[in-house]
């Protein structure tokens, strides 16, 4: 095992994140408290509180899931796809790194990053509106295991991306929608009994339920369906870049 | 002692179907420098981008140092320090942190004084807290040498390493190479200048359209680039070569009007004198003259047509 490799690809990685702090951090969390802003104060003043949670309480795992989602993605394709658009991969694929290191670091980095951010999110979240964390060990294994799951998505999406368009285009097509109708702003019960079978093929329901279940106990599917779901996801993350490896797929010609 | 490199039979054929690389065999000597000369294209990229795992070979095999770089890739590529062609370095990073971080990629722990010995060498010293976005071209490709020996390889390949760059750099690169050689590394450089192959190299490999045409020491490859040809444009056309000139390497070209004197400019006498004053006694007159040195082209083209 090549841990000096491992740590110097996540040193490197970190410290592009110290680097564009102002946009690795500080714009998530100044997004993110405008949607507390507006739905949380704003709007959800208004409105019922669901299954007996507030409105405002109600949407924060939701919106710490949205922002940990498209930043493990973002923070993860963009770590892996910069150095081969530069051209600065040719060091990684010609180092005495296996695959499995190469991913460490890169996905170690990036789902770090995501966390912490996770975390910030967490405690901005606090300032506006009230709320308890019934399982705190959960919460913090689904944030874990959410964070790597989504870097490793990205990871391979920054492998497959060959222009900075690609490398936008699932992140705007596939994941925003996900997130946003997987259930961050509502139960999936208020959904018609149709939607509500529809929406069970999206994994991001799973996430946010689950996670929302470690705040405050109550959930749209099952936990254990929930965490089954992620380790599925995960695994087919992983499945996906043990190929890329092998095969050389968009690295080696 | 055993070769440092050995290629066998080493073959790639790349998804468009073009063939890079013609089953080559190549040895590399333990501590030589090993110049690789080919046009463009000739696939000398190819062949060291394969020794050092950017590439993977369609065919054949590769030790470096005893270790297959495929299977055994890890034993063999912490052996070898790598100089691509491109200029690629991470904009944003310090010299510094660039090169630290190189050293520990390919698996040795930080070691400040071996940096700061390969940033002095490479006169990077000042500049080791500079961002690489603020460094020139030339600095740049210093960096990226320092990041090659930053692991302490045994093997160095230099691909295109003065390709763009001034006469000044070009000198400290080559005494740099010199240097290294001397500490026992083994150097492939890949080159399209034939001085380049001249000043720097132990053996010299020819290598054009994935085949390896050649590979010969220099001493004797150097007599083959010797040879130069002096041009006469004669004031009259001749109808044919004077008797009195019979036992010269002349040729008379196909408009009569052109003499043409093939020499050895190695040699210690080239014999110009003599068959200028013999052609003055002959009574031709010429009214302009020049000598040309045979190009690598040139060399290609002979080696191929002696191949043919």
């Amino acid at each position: 095992m090549n841990l000096y490799a491992i740590r110097a690809i996540y040193r490197f990685e970190m410290a592009r994140t110290w680097r564009t702090l102002l946009q690795s951090i500080v714009s998530p969390v100044i997004s993110t408290s405008l949607y507390f802003v507006v739905f949380g104060a704003a709007i959800g003043s208004h409105m019922n509180g669901i299954d007996g949670v507030s409105y405002g309480a109600f949407i924060v795992p939701g919106l710490i899931m949205l922002s940990l989602l498209t930043q493990s993605i973002s923070n993860a394709s963009f770590g892996i796809y910069f150095p081969k658009f530069v051209g600065t991969i040719y060091e990684i694929l010609s180092a005495p790194v296996s695959p499995f290191e190469i991913v460490a670091g890169y996905v170690g980095a990036a789902a770090s990053k995501s966390v912490i951010l996770g975390l910030i999110i967490l405690a901005t979240a606090r300032l506006f509106v009230p709320f308890g964390i019934e399982h705190p060990l959960w919460m913090l294994a689904f944030l874990l295991l959410t964070a790597v799951t989504f870097s490793l998505f990205g990871f391979i999406i920054g492998i497959w991306a060959d222009n900075f368009e690609k490398l936008q285009l699932v992140p705007l097509l596939v994941v925003t929608p996900l997130t946003f109708l997987g259930g961050s702003f509502y139960s999936i019960h208020m959904l018609p009994p149709f939607w509500q079978k529809v929406t069970l093929f999206n994994p991001v329901v799973y996430l946010i339920s689950g996670f929302r279940w470690s705040f405050y106990g109550v959930s749209d599917v099952g936990m254990g369906v929930s965490v089954g779901m992620t380790a599925v996801f995960l695994a087919i993350c992983l499945a996906a870049v043990w190929w890329i490896f092998r095969s050389g797929y968009r690295l080696k010609a | 002692m055993p070769p440092i490199i050995i290629v066998r039979q080493l073959g790639k054929t790349y998804a468009s179907g073009f063939q890079a690389l013609k089953r080559i065999d190549l040895e590399i000597r333990r501590g030589e420098i090993f110049a690789l000369l080919g046009p463009n294209g000739a696939g000398k990229t190819t062949l060291i981008s394969i020794i050092c795992g950017i590439v993977n070979p369609s065919e054949g095999s590769v030790l470096a140092d005893g270790h297959d770089v495929v299977r055994d890739y890890r034993a063999a590529r912490t052996k070898i320090g790598l100089v691509p062609q491109e200029l690629t370095t991470d904009a944003f990073e310090t010299v510094w942190n660039t090169v630290s971080f190189s050293r520990g990629l390919f698996g040795k722990g930080a070691n400040p004084a071996h940096i700061e010995k390969v940033l002095r060498d490479l006169s990077l010293w000042d500049k080791r807290n500079n961002k690489l976005i603020t460094l020139s071209g030339g600095m740049k490709r210093r960096v990226m040498i320092a990041k090659a020996l930053s692991h302490e390889p045994q093997i160095l390949f230099l691909d295109e390493p003065t390709a763009g760059v001034d006469v000044e750099l070009r000198r400290d690169m080559w005494a740099m190479v010199r240097a290294l050689r001397d500490t026992g590394v083994t150097i492939i450089l890949t080159t399209h200048y034939i001085e380049e192959a001249e000043e720097m190299a132990d053996r010299i490999g020819v290598i054009h359209k994935g085949e390896l045409i050649l590979v010969e020491d220099k001493a004797e490859l150097m007599e083959k680039l010797g040879r130069k040809q002096l041009t006469l444009h004669l004031q009259n056309p001749l109808e044919a070569i004077p008797a009195a000139l019979a036992g010269y390497p002349l040729q008379l070209s196909a408009d009569c009007r052109q003499l043409v004197y093939t020499f050895d400019a190695q040699g210690e006498h080239t014999g110009i004198d003599v068959l200028l004053r013999r052609l003055g006694e002959a009574g031709i007159d010429f009214k302009d003259l020049q000598t040309r040195q045979s190009s690598l082209e040139d060399i290609f083209v002979n080696l191929l047509r002696e191949r043919a």
